[in-house]
Formats: C-alpha cells, structure tokens, sequence
C-alpha cells in the first residue's frame, strides 16, 4: 500500500512542463495561461473548477493539495481569486491554478470533494476574505468568531487603531511626536455598525451555531441502546483553557461514553491577523513577524520567508543568490532548530500521556544549549530574527560569550566552532540516545501510543497532513528531496518514514529525523570550516527598504512540523513604498488539525490528548 | 520480559535523579562565594541539571544580545563635543521599524527652517517595541544600538513606557563595553572611532583621526579573556561593579545617581571649557 503511494501516482503522467498543455488541450475553453507579469500557472474558469480540479488530481497525479489561499485584487483588477498549490507526493514542483470571482457575491465551489485537505484552508477563506464555497459542508468562520462583521483581509476593511495603509507612518518621522495608541478611540472613525443592531437586545450566536453544525442542541433524541437503557450522547468541550492543548485551542468533542463520535477543532484563540499585519508591513518588517508563528522553530520560519522572497526578488534583474557561506550557516541553524523542535514536541507528547515534565526536561535541558548559541549569534533564544534577502543577519562571532554588564563574565566563553562541534558531535546524539533508552522500550508508552490516533497514508494525503503526521503515516515526502532548496541536493541524508501511522510512529519519526539533522549537521561542520571568512552576503549588505519586482512566489521549507509555506504577491509601484500585496502563511500546524477530527473518530477521550500532541501544534502558527 | 522497557527508562530517571546532586556534594566543604559557585556550576565541567536562582543569580547574556535600543551620545569628556548625539534623524530606525515604536522630531533652524542633523526629540515605545535589531543594524550612522538590559518591569504602563531621549541616551563607551567586538567591527568599518560627521570635519581640518588598530587609537581592540586566567583576576570593572552590587542592592541607587551627577558635571566642565576656548578663538 505505501509502495504505491510513494511511486509516481498515474502511470504515464506528464511532467510539469507539459501539465498545463495537457489541462488546455483537454479543457479548451475553461483553462488559460496566467498571462500577468511575474505569474505563473492557469486560471481555471470557475464554473467548472471542480471538473478540471478531478482531472488534476486523478489524471495528473497531483494529490497533495499544499496551499489554497484567497487573494483581493482590489484596485488592480476588482476581483479575487483563490490560489491553489498542488503537488505530487512523488516530488517536484507544483501546479498552480486560480480561480477568479468578482468581489461583489464572491463564489467559487469547494474542492472539498477533491482534496479534502482544502476544508480549513477553505474556511479560512470564508472567513476572511468572505468567498462562498458551495459544496463545502461546513462553511463557517474559523479564526474570527461567529458574528464578527465584515472580512479582515479584504483590502478595504480596516483594523482596530488602524492608522495609515502602508509602513512606514508618515506620523513617526520628521514630526515623530510620540502618543500611545491606547490614548485614541480604538476605532476612530472605522466604525461601522449593522442596520439592524440594536444594543439591548445583543445575544451571543457564536457558541449556538457551532453546536448547531454538530447535530446536537435541545432536540436530541435520547436513543435507547441494546440494554433499553436511555442514553444520551455528551458534548465535552476540551480547552480553550486545558493545559494539553498547548496553548488556547479548543475541541468539542461528541461522546458516547468514553467514545469519541465528533471532534470538532475550534481555534483562532489568538488570532492576530498575521497576514494583514504582514500586508501593512514592508518587505523587511515581515521577518520578526514571522519568528512569532512557530515560537518554536522560528530560524525555519525565517528561512521559508526568506526564500519566498527570494524568488519573487530572483524576478527582477539586480538579484544576486545568497553566498554559500549564507546557505551552509542557513541550513546549520534550520537542523539545529529542527532537534530543538522535537526534543521540545516529544518532551510534551508525554506531558500529555502523563509523564509530567521529567521527559520535558530532560529535552529542554539539551535544547538550552542550542539556545545558547542561537543567543550569541542572532541575539536572542527564540525570536532569533535571522535570515535577510540574500543572506543571514550576521556570521557566526568567534567565541560565544559575554562580556556584558551583568554577572559572570568569564563563565561561558568557548571557542564557536569548538562549542558546535561539542554540540553535534557529543551532547545532541548523547541526549537522543537518552531519549531513545528512555521512552522507546517503555511498555506504559507502547499500550497507551501503539494503535492509537491511526491515519493511512491515503488519508494522510488526502488531508494536506505535512511533516511527522504525514511521513509516520508512510509517505516519503519531505520538502528537502521532493523540491529541494538551499544546499539540501549536496547533502547526505535519509527522509525518515514510519509505516504505522500512530503516536508510536509519530514519536519514532521524530527520533529518526531528529538522527537525521544531526547527520546533516556532520556534514555542514566542514563545510563551515572551509568557507570560514567568506562573505554571508550577496550584496554588500542588507538594504533596508529593498525592491522587490511585480509578480507571485510560492516558497515553501521543511519546518520541524511540517511543510511551510509563504505564498507572496507583490504589485508595488517600483518606485513607491514596497510593501507586499499578498502575504500568505500556510502554516502546517493549522493545516495538520484537519486530520484530527477523523483521527479521533472512534478513539477513548484520553487519548485525543495524545493525538493531539502528537500532531505537535504550535497555537502561534495555528490562529496566526 | 514485561516491564524491562520501563525499568531501563527509570534507569535514566535516577542517574538524572543522582546527577542533580553531584555539585551539591562536590562543593559541599568549599569555601567559594556564591557568585564563585555559580560560576563553577554554569561552567563546561558541570554535571546535571542547575538551576538559576534568578534573580539573586543572573545568566549573562552574550554580545549580541538585543533588548530595547539606546541612543548613542558621544562621551562626557569628548574632546569636541561632550554628550552630543550620534543621531542625525535621518529616519532610517523609524522607517524600518516593524511595530513602527521609534518617534523621531527632526531638529529645524530656527531661522532658516532648514533640517539640523540632530534629533530635537526621540521617543521610543518600550510596549511595542519587539527587540528585532533592525534599527541598530539599518542605522547607517551607528547612533541606535541594542541594550543588555532587560529588567525593564515596572508598576505604571501609561506613565513611563515611552522612553524620552534623555532616558534613552548612552555614551559611546557604554556601548564600547558591553559589545567590544561588535564595537571594534564597526569601528573598522567607519574606519575611525569617531562619528562619521566628526570624521569629516576633521578631514577638512587635517586633524588626526583615531583609526582602530591604528597609531592614534586610543583604545585596544577586544581582548578575548583566556580560559586559564583566574576568575578574580579578570579585569571586568562592570562585572565586579554589578557583583557587589548584588549584596549591597540597597545601596544601588545612590551610587547611580552619584554617577550620574558626576557625569553631569563632567559634560558641563567640558561645554564650559569648548565655550572659552570658542570665544577665545574668536577674541582673536
């Protein structure tokens, strides 16, 4: 079964050169070239998407759905369109099509049937950008709450103390005089209120509806089971505050008595409309942004952000590639930030089977020394704020230490690449070894992961699951082979698969991967003693407002918990301010949720914990 | 055998269980100070998990380290111009800012309502400022730097959290101290230790200029401190400054603002002394 799914899925299929050849000859007059400067792919004649979105899928063997996004036109060509990012599970690069829809009545049928993976992703849509999806059976809002007004990312609706379209202020410099934000009316002018609102008689529909969507309510009949005892089935609301969830996420859960009939995820808890904050920014002010998606793993997400922009730079004629110093120095802190992840992801899968904070520390014992050293180079644990277009903040110092204002100078001072070097050879495998002897034999994990919490890979697939989820389901599939990037080609290594598709496999993967990064890490020590003193930058330095051509780029990594993708649109005026016109997350802890309802599905409430945890959610990536 | 799986796993348990007290029993007789402790336990050879006791103990933290931006003003006794700003508000800091937390009051002319390469105003929001760097990093003028200092808590939000230039202002050595390198490569990199605009004018002048590494520098390049050395024997004025200052906490602030006042009349001898000279110059 797995064998299949990692060959090439249709015998005889085209490769991506001929693809939309084929879909134009096949669909003559639903499927055109995207013609747009700096584009690429097809439009897809909405009416008849879901048509060729069959043939993509079946005939072209497209069948993992990366990204599906909606993005306003507003002011350029009135209308919006959704972006789809299909990939083949065998490698390669993607097909891209859209689908237009004018703003007024916004509609585009759902590729739920198709992909099922689109269904949150669709939602998303609904929510902020207020496209209908006829089709999808569960059209509702996802981040904001039921009964918010209005669209957030629709390019004319406007934010709480909303100021000015675009980054920079004009109000902070030459006449910077400083005012707190709190001091203004939140919405200032921005009000607008419902013709039919009527203060006194505000009720709440959020939470009524989404029960609703259950099937539950009032009216549920009390059915007798075969012992002619009347039960009645039981929504249990796990979270938002529950301290398994990592966070604020919520699920409400359907029970038969300890079996779980319905999962329902309910996030956007801390929602912050990432994307429109990223659409306001400037190309530069997205990068510490981006850190506080996967607090985590935030040197990752700088890279994916960095890449994307890249290539939509690599566009334009004066775009120089990164050094390969910069690479070797990318990729150094991507592995590393990779051990840091699991070591963090599986030191809390056990917090959530109940091994409270002994395996934890024992992770973030050894994660605090990786922290040490992203400290003394980017400077600071977690909001490292590293990467820039064409090159990384700055190179590594020779020693790591301090020579602060504070206590114990002399304390930690070692020689950088001795530090490293102690750091991958010694300390990293030596901590993953204990993991293993720790946790692997142990017969309390096996009987509560083995079995629990399954995905077959065809499902896996099918829900967009990326990462840990997708390759402990037995799909090969790792961005760093299927579509390689940075130094990743020269670099020796295995993509880890599991074949079970449980928590087991999901805690074995990360073990393996985590064995993985530190071969790869062996193999980034020499190269980063022979390019010692080169230069970490393509140009002479990083600019501060840099230009960035019209057009469309999809760059996407391998993050620690599954695939990242940036999908960035810009349309600046070349000579105007340089902000992005669309700036898209596709954040793979968001998009992993979709499988845990049907994961769920019929397993103990104790063990949607586990699930959960073994999905390995980061809430700051999921709400964004 | 059932059960083998978790006693291997306990295994790892206790030796983390045993580790943790092995500095407990290694410097149970000693005689070190607490400070001396800590070191030895933060050091390379240490064993187990050890805990901070932040914040009677502190982690220092490496050059790099970025908190909330401090202005850079030249010395109190600058030869030239004491306390005067290395900014030229040129917006650079506010423009690249990402929350967009740097206020800046370019300064004008009276007269001739021309811009004055000076800010007349500065104003930092430490609330939203996100501590990224890009304004030290963008600043073409090396004027706006990050701080070490994050102990920034304090009991009223509205009132206090909009840093003024005064309360944002360093002197240069300041930041010589807590990032030598970072300083020196910079140094190097605007080929003098002074400010690039009182670079220029002295190239007008033909006065000598302070190269780093060079005949006139007036100060050494950072010294890498050796593993061998003795700890006490580290020539670190602001470590031994803060160490004592951890006992005697009471004492603290006295000796801030005597500093302070100090520095005050420093700059102000030194203005006094720019003055008659200037109007010495121009008696003749």
């Amino acid at each position: 079964m797995t064998d299949q799914m990692i060959a090439p899925a249709a015998p005889g299929s085209l490769d991506s050169g001929d693809v939309a050849g084929y879909l134009k000859t096949k669909f003559p007059d639903a499927v055109k070239d995207d013609t747009r400067q700096g584009y690429s792919g097809v439009v897809i004649d909405r009416n008849r998407l879901v048509e060729v979105a069959e043939s993509i899928k079946n005939e072209l063997g497209y069948n993992y759905l990366s990204s599906a996004t909606a993005v306003d036109y507003l002011g350029i060509e009135d209308s919006m369109e959704m972006v789809y990012h299909a990939y083949r599970t065998s490698g390669g690069g993607p097909l891209v099509f859209k689908a237009q829809t004018p703003r007024e009545n916004a509609e585009i049928p759902s590729l739920i049937d198709v992909w099922p993976g689109a269904d949150f992703q669709e939602r998303e849509a609904y929510d902020l950008y207020g496209i209908h999806f006829p089709g999808h059976p569960n059209q509702k809002r996802i981040l904001m709450w039921e009964g918010f007004e209005g669209h957030p990312m629709r390019k004319d609706w406007k934010e709480a103390y909303y100021e000015q379209e675009l980054k920079p202020f004009d109000s902070r410099w030459p006449k910077g005089y400083a005012r707190r934000a709190e001091e203004l009316n939140m919405f200032g002018k921005n009000v607008k209120y419902p013709s039919d609102l009527n203060l006194s008689r505000l009720t709440d529909h959020s939470e009524s509806s989404l029960y609703s969507g259950m099937g539950l309510g009032v009216d549920v009949e009390p059915v007798p089971d075969s012992e002619g005892l009347q039960t009645d089935k039981l929504v249990v609301n796990l979270g938002p505050h529950h301290p398994s969830t990592h966070g604020v996420f919520r699920m409400v859960v359907t029970l038969n008595g300890e079996t779980i009939d319905q999962l329902e995820p309910v996030m956007g808890y801390l929602h912050r409309n990432h994307e429109k904050i990223g659409e306001r920014n400037a190309w530069n002010h997205n990068m510490p942004f981006t850190d506080r998606l996967d607090y985590i793993s935030s040197m990752s997400n700088n890279l994916g952000y960095a890449q994307a922009v890249e290539k939509l730079m690599a566009l334009g004629a004066r775009y120089t590639p990164p050094t390969y110093r910069a690479e070797v120095i990318r990729v150094l802190m991507v592995e590393l930030t990779r051990i840091v992840n699991h070591l963090w992801a599986i030191g809390f899968l056990l917090n959530d089977l109940g091994a409270f904070f002994t395996p934890s520390l024992y992770g973030i014992a050894e994660r605090e020394k990786v922290l040490d050293f992203f400290e003394a180079v980017s400077g600071s644990r977690m909001m490292c704020n590293y990467m820039r277009f064409g090159g990384v903040f700055k190179d590594l110092p020779e020693r790591i230490r301090s020579t602060a204002n504070l206590v114990n100078d002399q304390v930690r001072d070692f020689d950088t690449m001795k530090y490293l070097t102690e750091l991958i050879n010694d300390s990293l495998p030596r901590a993953i070894d204990e993991y293993d002897r720790f946790l692997t034999d142990s017969e309390i994990i096996k009987a509560r992961t083995q079995g629990v919490g399954y995905l077959p890979a065809e499902m896996a697939i099918a829900y967009s699951a990326a990462g840990p989820l997708l390759r402990g389901s037995g799909v090969a599939y790792d961005v760093r082979r299927a579509e390689p990037y940075s130094i990743y080609p020269e670099l020796d290594f295995d993509v880890a698969v599991r074949y079970n598709g449980d928590i087991y496999d999901r805690y074995l993967i990360r073990l393996d991967e985590m064995r993985e990064s530190v071969r790869i890490l062996k193999q980034i020590l020499p190269r980063l003693e022979a390019t010692k003193g080169e230069s970490i930058f393509s140009g002479n330095k990083a600019i501060y407002m840099p230009r960035v051509p019209i057009g469309e780029s999809y760059g996407r990594v391998e993050n620690p918990k599954g695939e990242l993708g940036y999908y960035t649109v810009s349309q600046g005026d070349p000579k105007g301010p340089q902000n992005p016109w669309r700036y898209h997350v596709r954040a793979p802890s968001f998009i992993n949720l979709t499988a845990l309802g049907p994961m769920c599905k019929g397993q103990k409430v104790a063990d949607v914990v586990a699930i959960l945890g073994s999905i390995d959610i980061v809430l700051g990536e999921t709400d964004r | 055998m059932y059960g083998l799986g978790i006693l291997k796993g306990l295994g790892v348990t206790i030796r983390h269980f045993f580790e943790s007290y092995i500095e407990d029993i290694r410097y149970a007789g000693s005689k070190l100070t607490p400070t001396q402790k800590f070191e030895k336990r933060q050091g390379t050879d240490a064993v187990g998990i050890y805990t901070v006791q932040y914040p009677e103990e502190k982690i220092a933290v490496p050059e790099r380290f970025r908190f909330v931006p401090f202005l850079v003003v030249e010395d109190d006794d600058h030869p030239d111009r004491p306390g005067h700003d290395w900014c030229t508000s040129c917006g650079i800091c506010a423009k690249v800012c990402p929350p967009q937390c740097i206020w800046i009051v370019r300064s004008e002319d009276p007269v001739s309502k021309r811009p004055v390469p000076e800010p007349e105003a500065f104003f930092i929001d430490i609330d939203i400022c996100m501590n990224c760097g890009f304004c030290a990093e963008f600043c073409p003028f090396d004027a706006i730097k990050m701080d070490h200092d994050y102990e920034l808590a304090d009991y009223d939000r509205t009132g206090t959290h909009i840093y003024d230039k005064e309360k944002l202002s360093k002197p240069f050595s300041f930041w010589r101290k807590i990032a030598p390198t970072t300083a020196w490569e910079e140094a190097v990199d605007r080929k003098s230790w002074e400010h690039t605009d009182v670079v220029k004018a002295k190239q007008k002048t033909g006065a000598p200029i302070s190269v780093p590494g060079g005949l006139n520098d007036p100060y050494q390049p950072p010294i890498v401190p050796k593993k061998e050395e003795p700890v006490a024997a580290a020539p670190s004025a602001a470590g031994e400054a803060v160490a004592e200052a951890v006992p005697a906490a009471a004492a603290a602030p006295s000796e801030e603002d005597l500093a302070k006042e100090e520095r005050r009349k420093k700059r102000e001898a030194a203005l006094a002394r720019k003055a008659a000279e200037k109007a010495a110059s121009e008696g003749n």
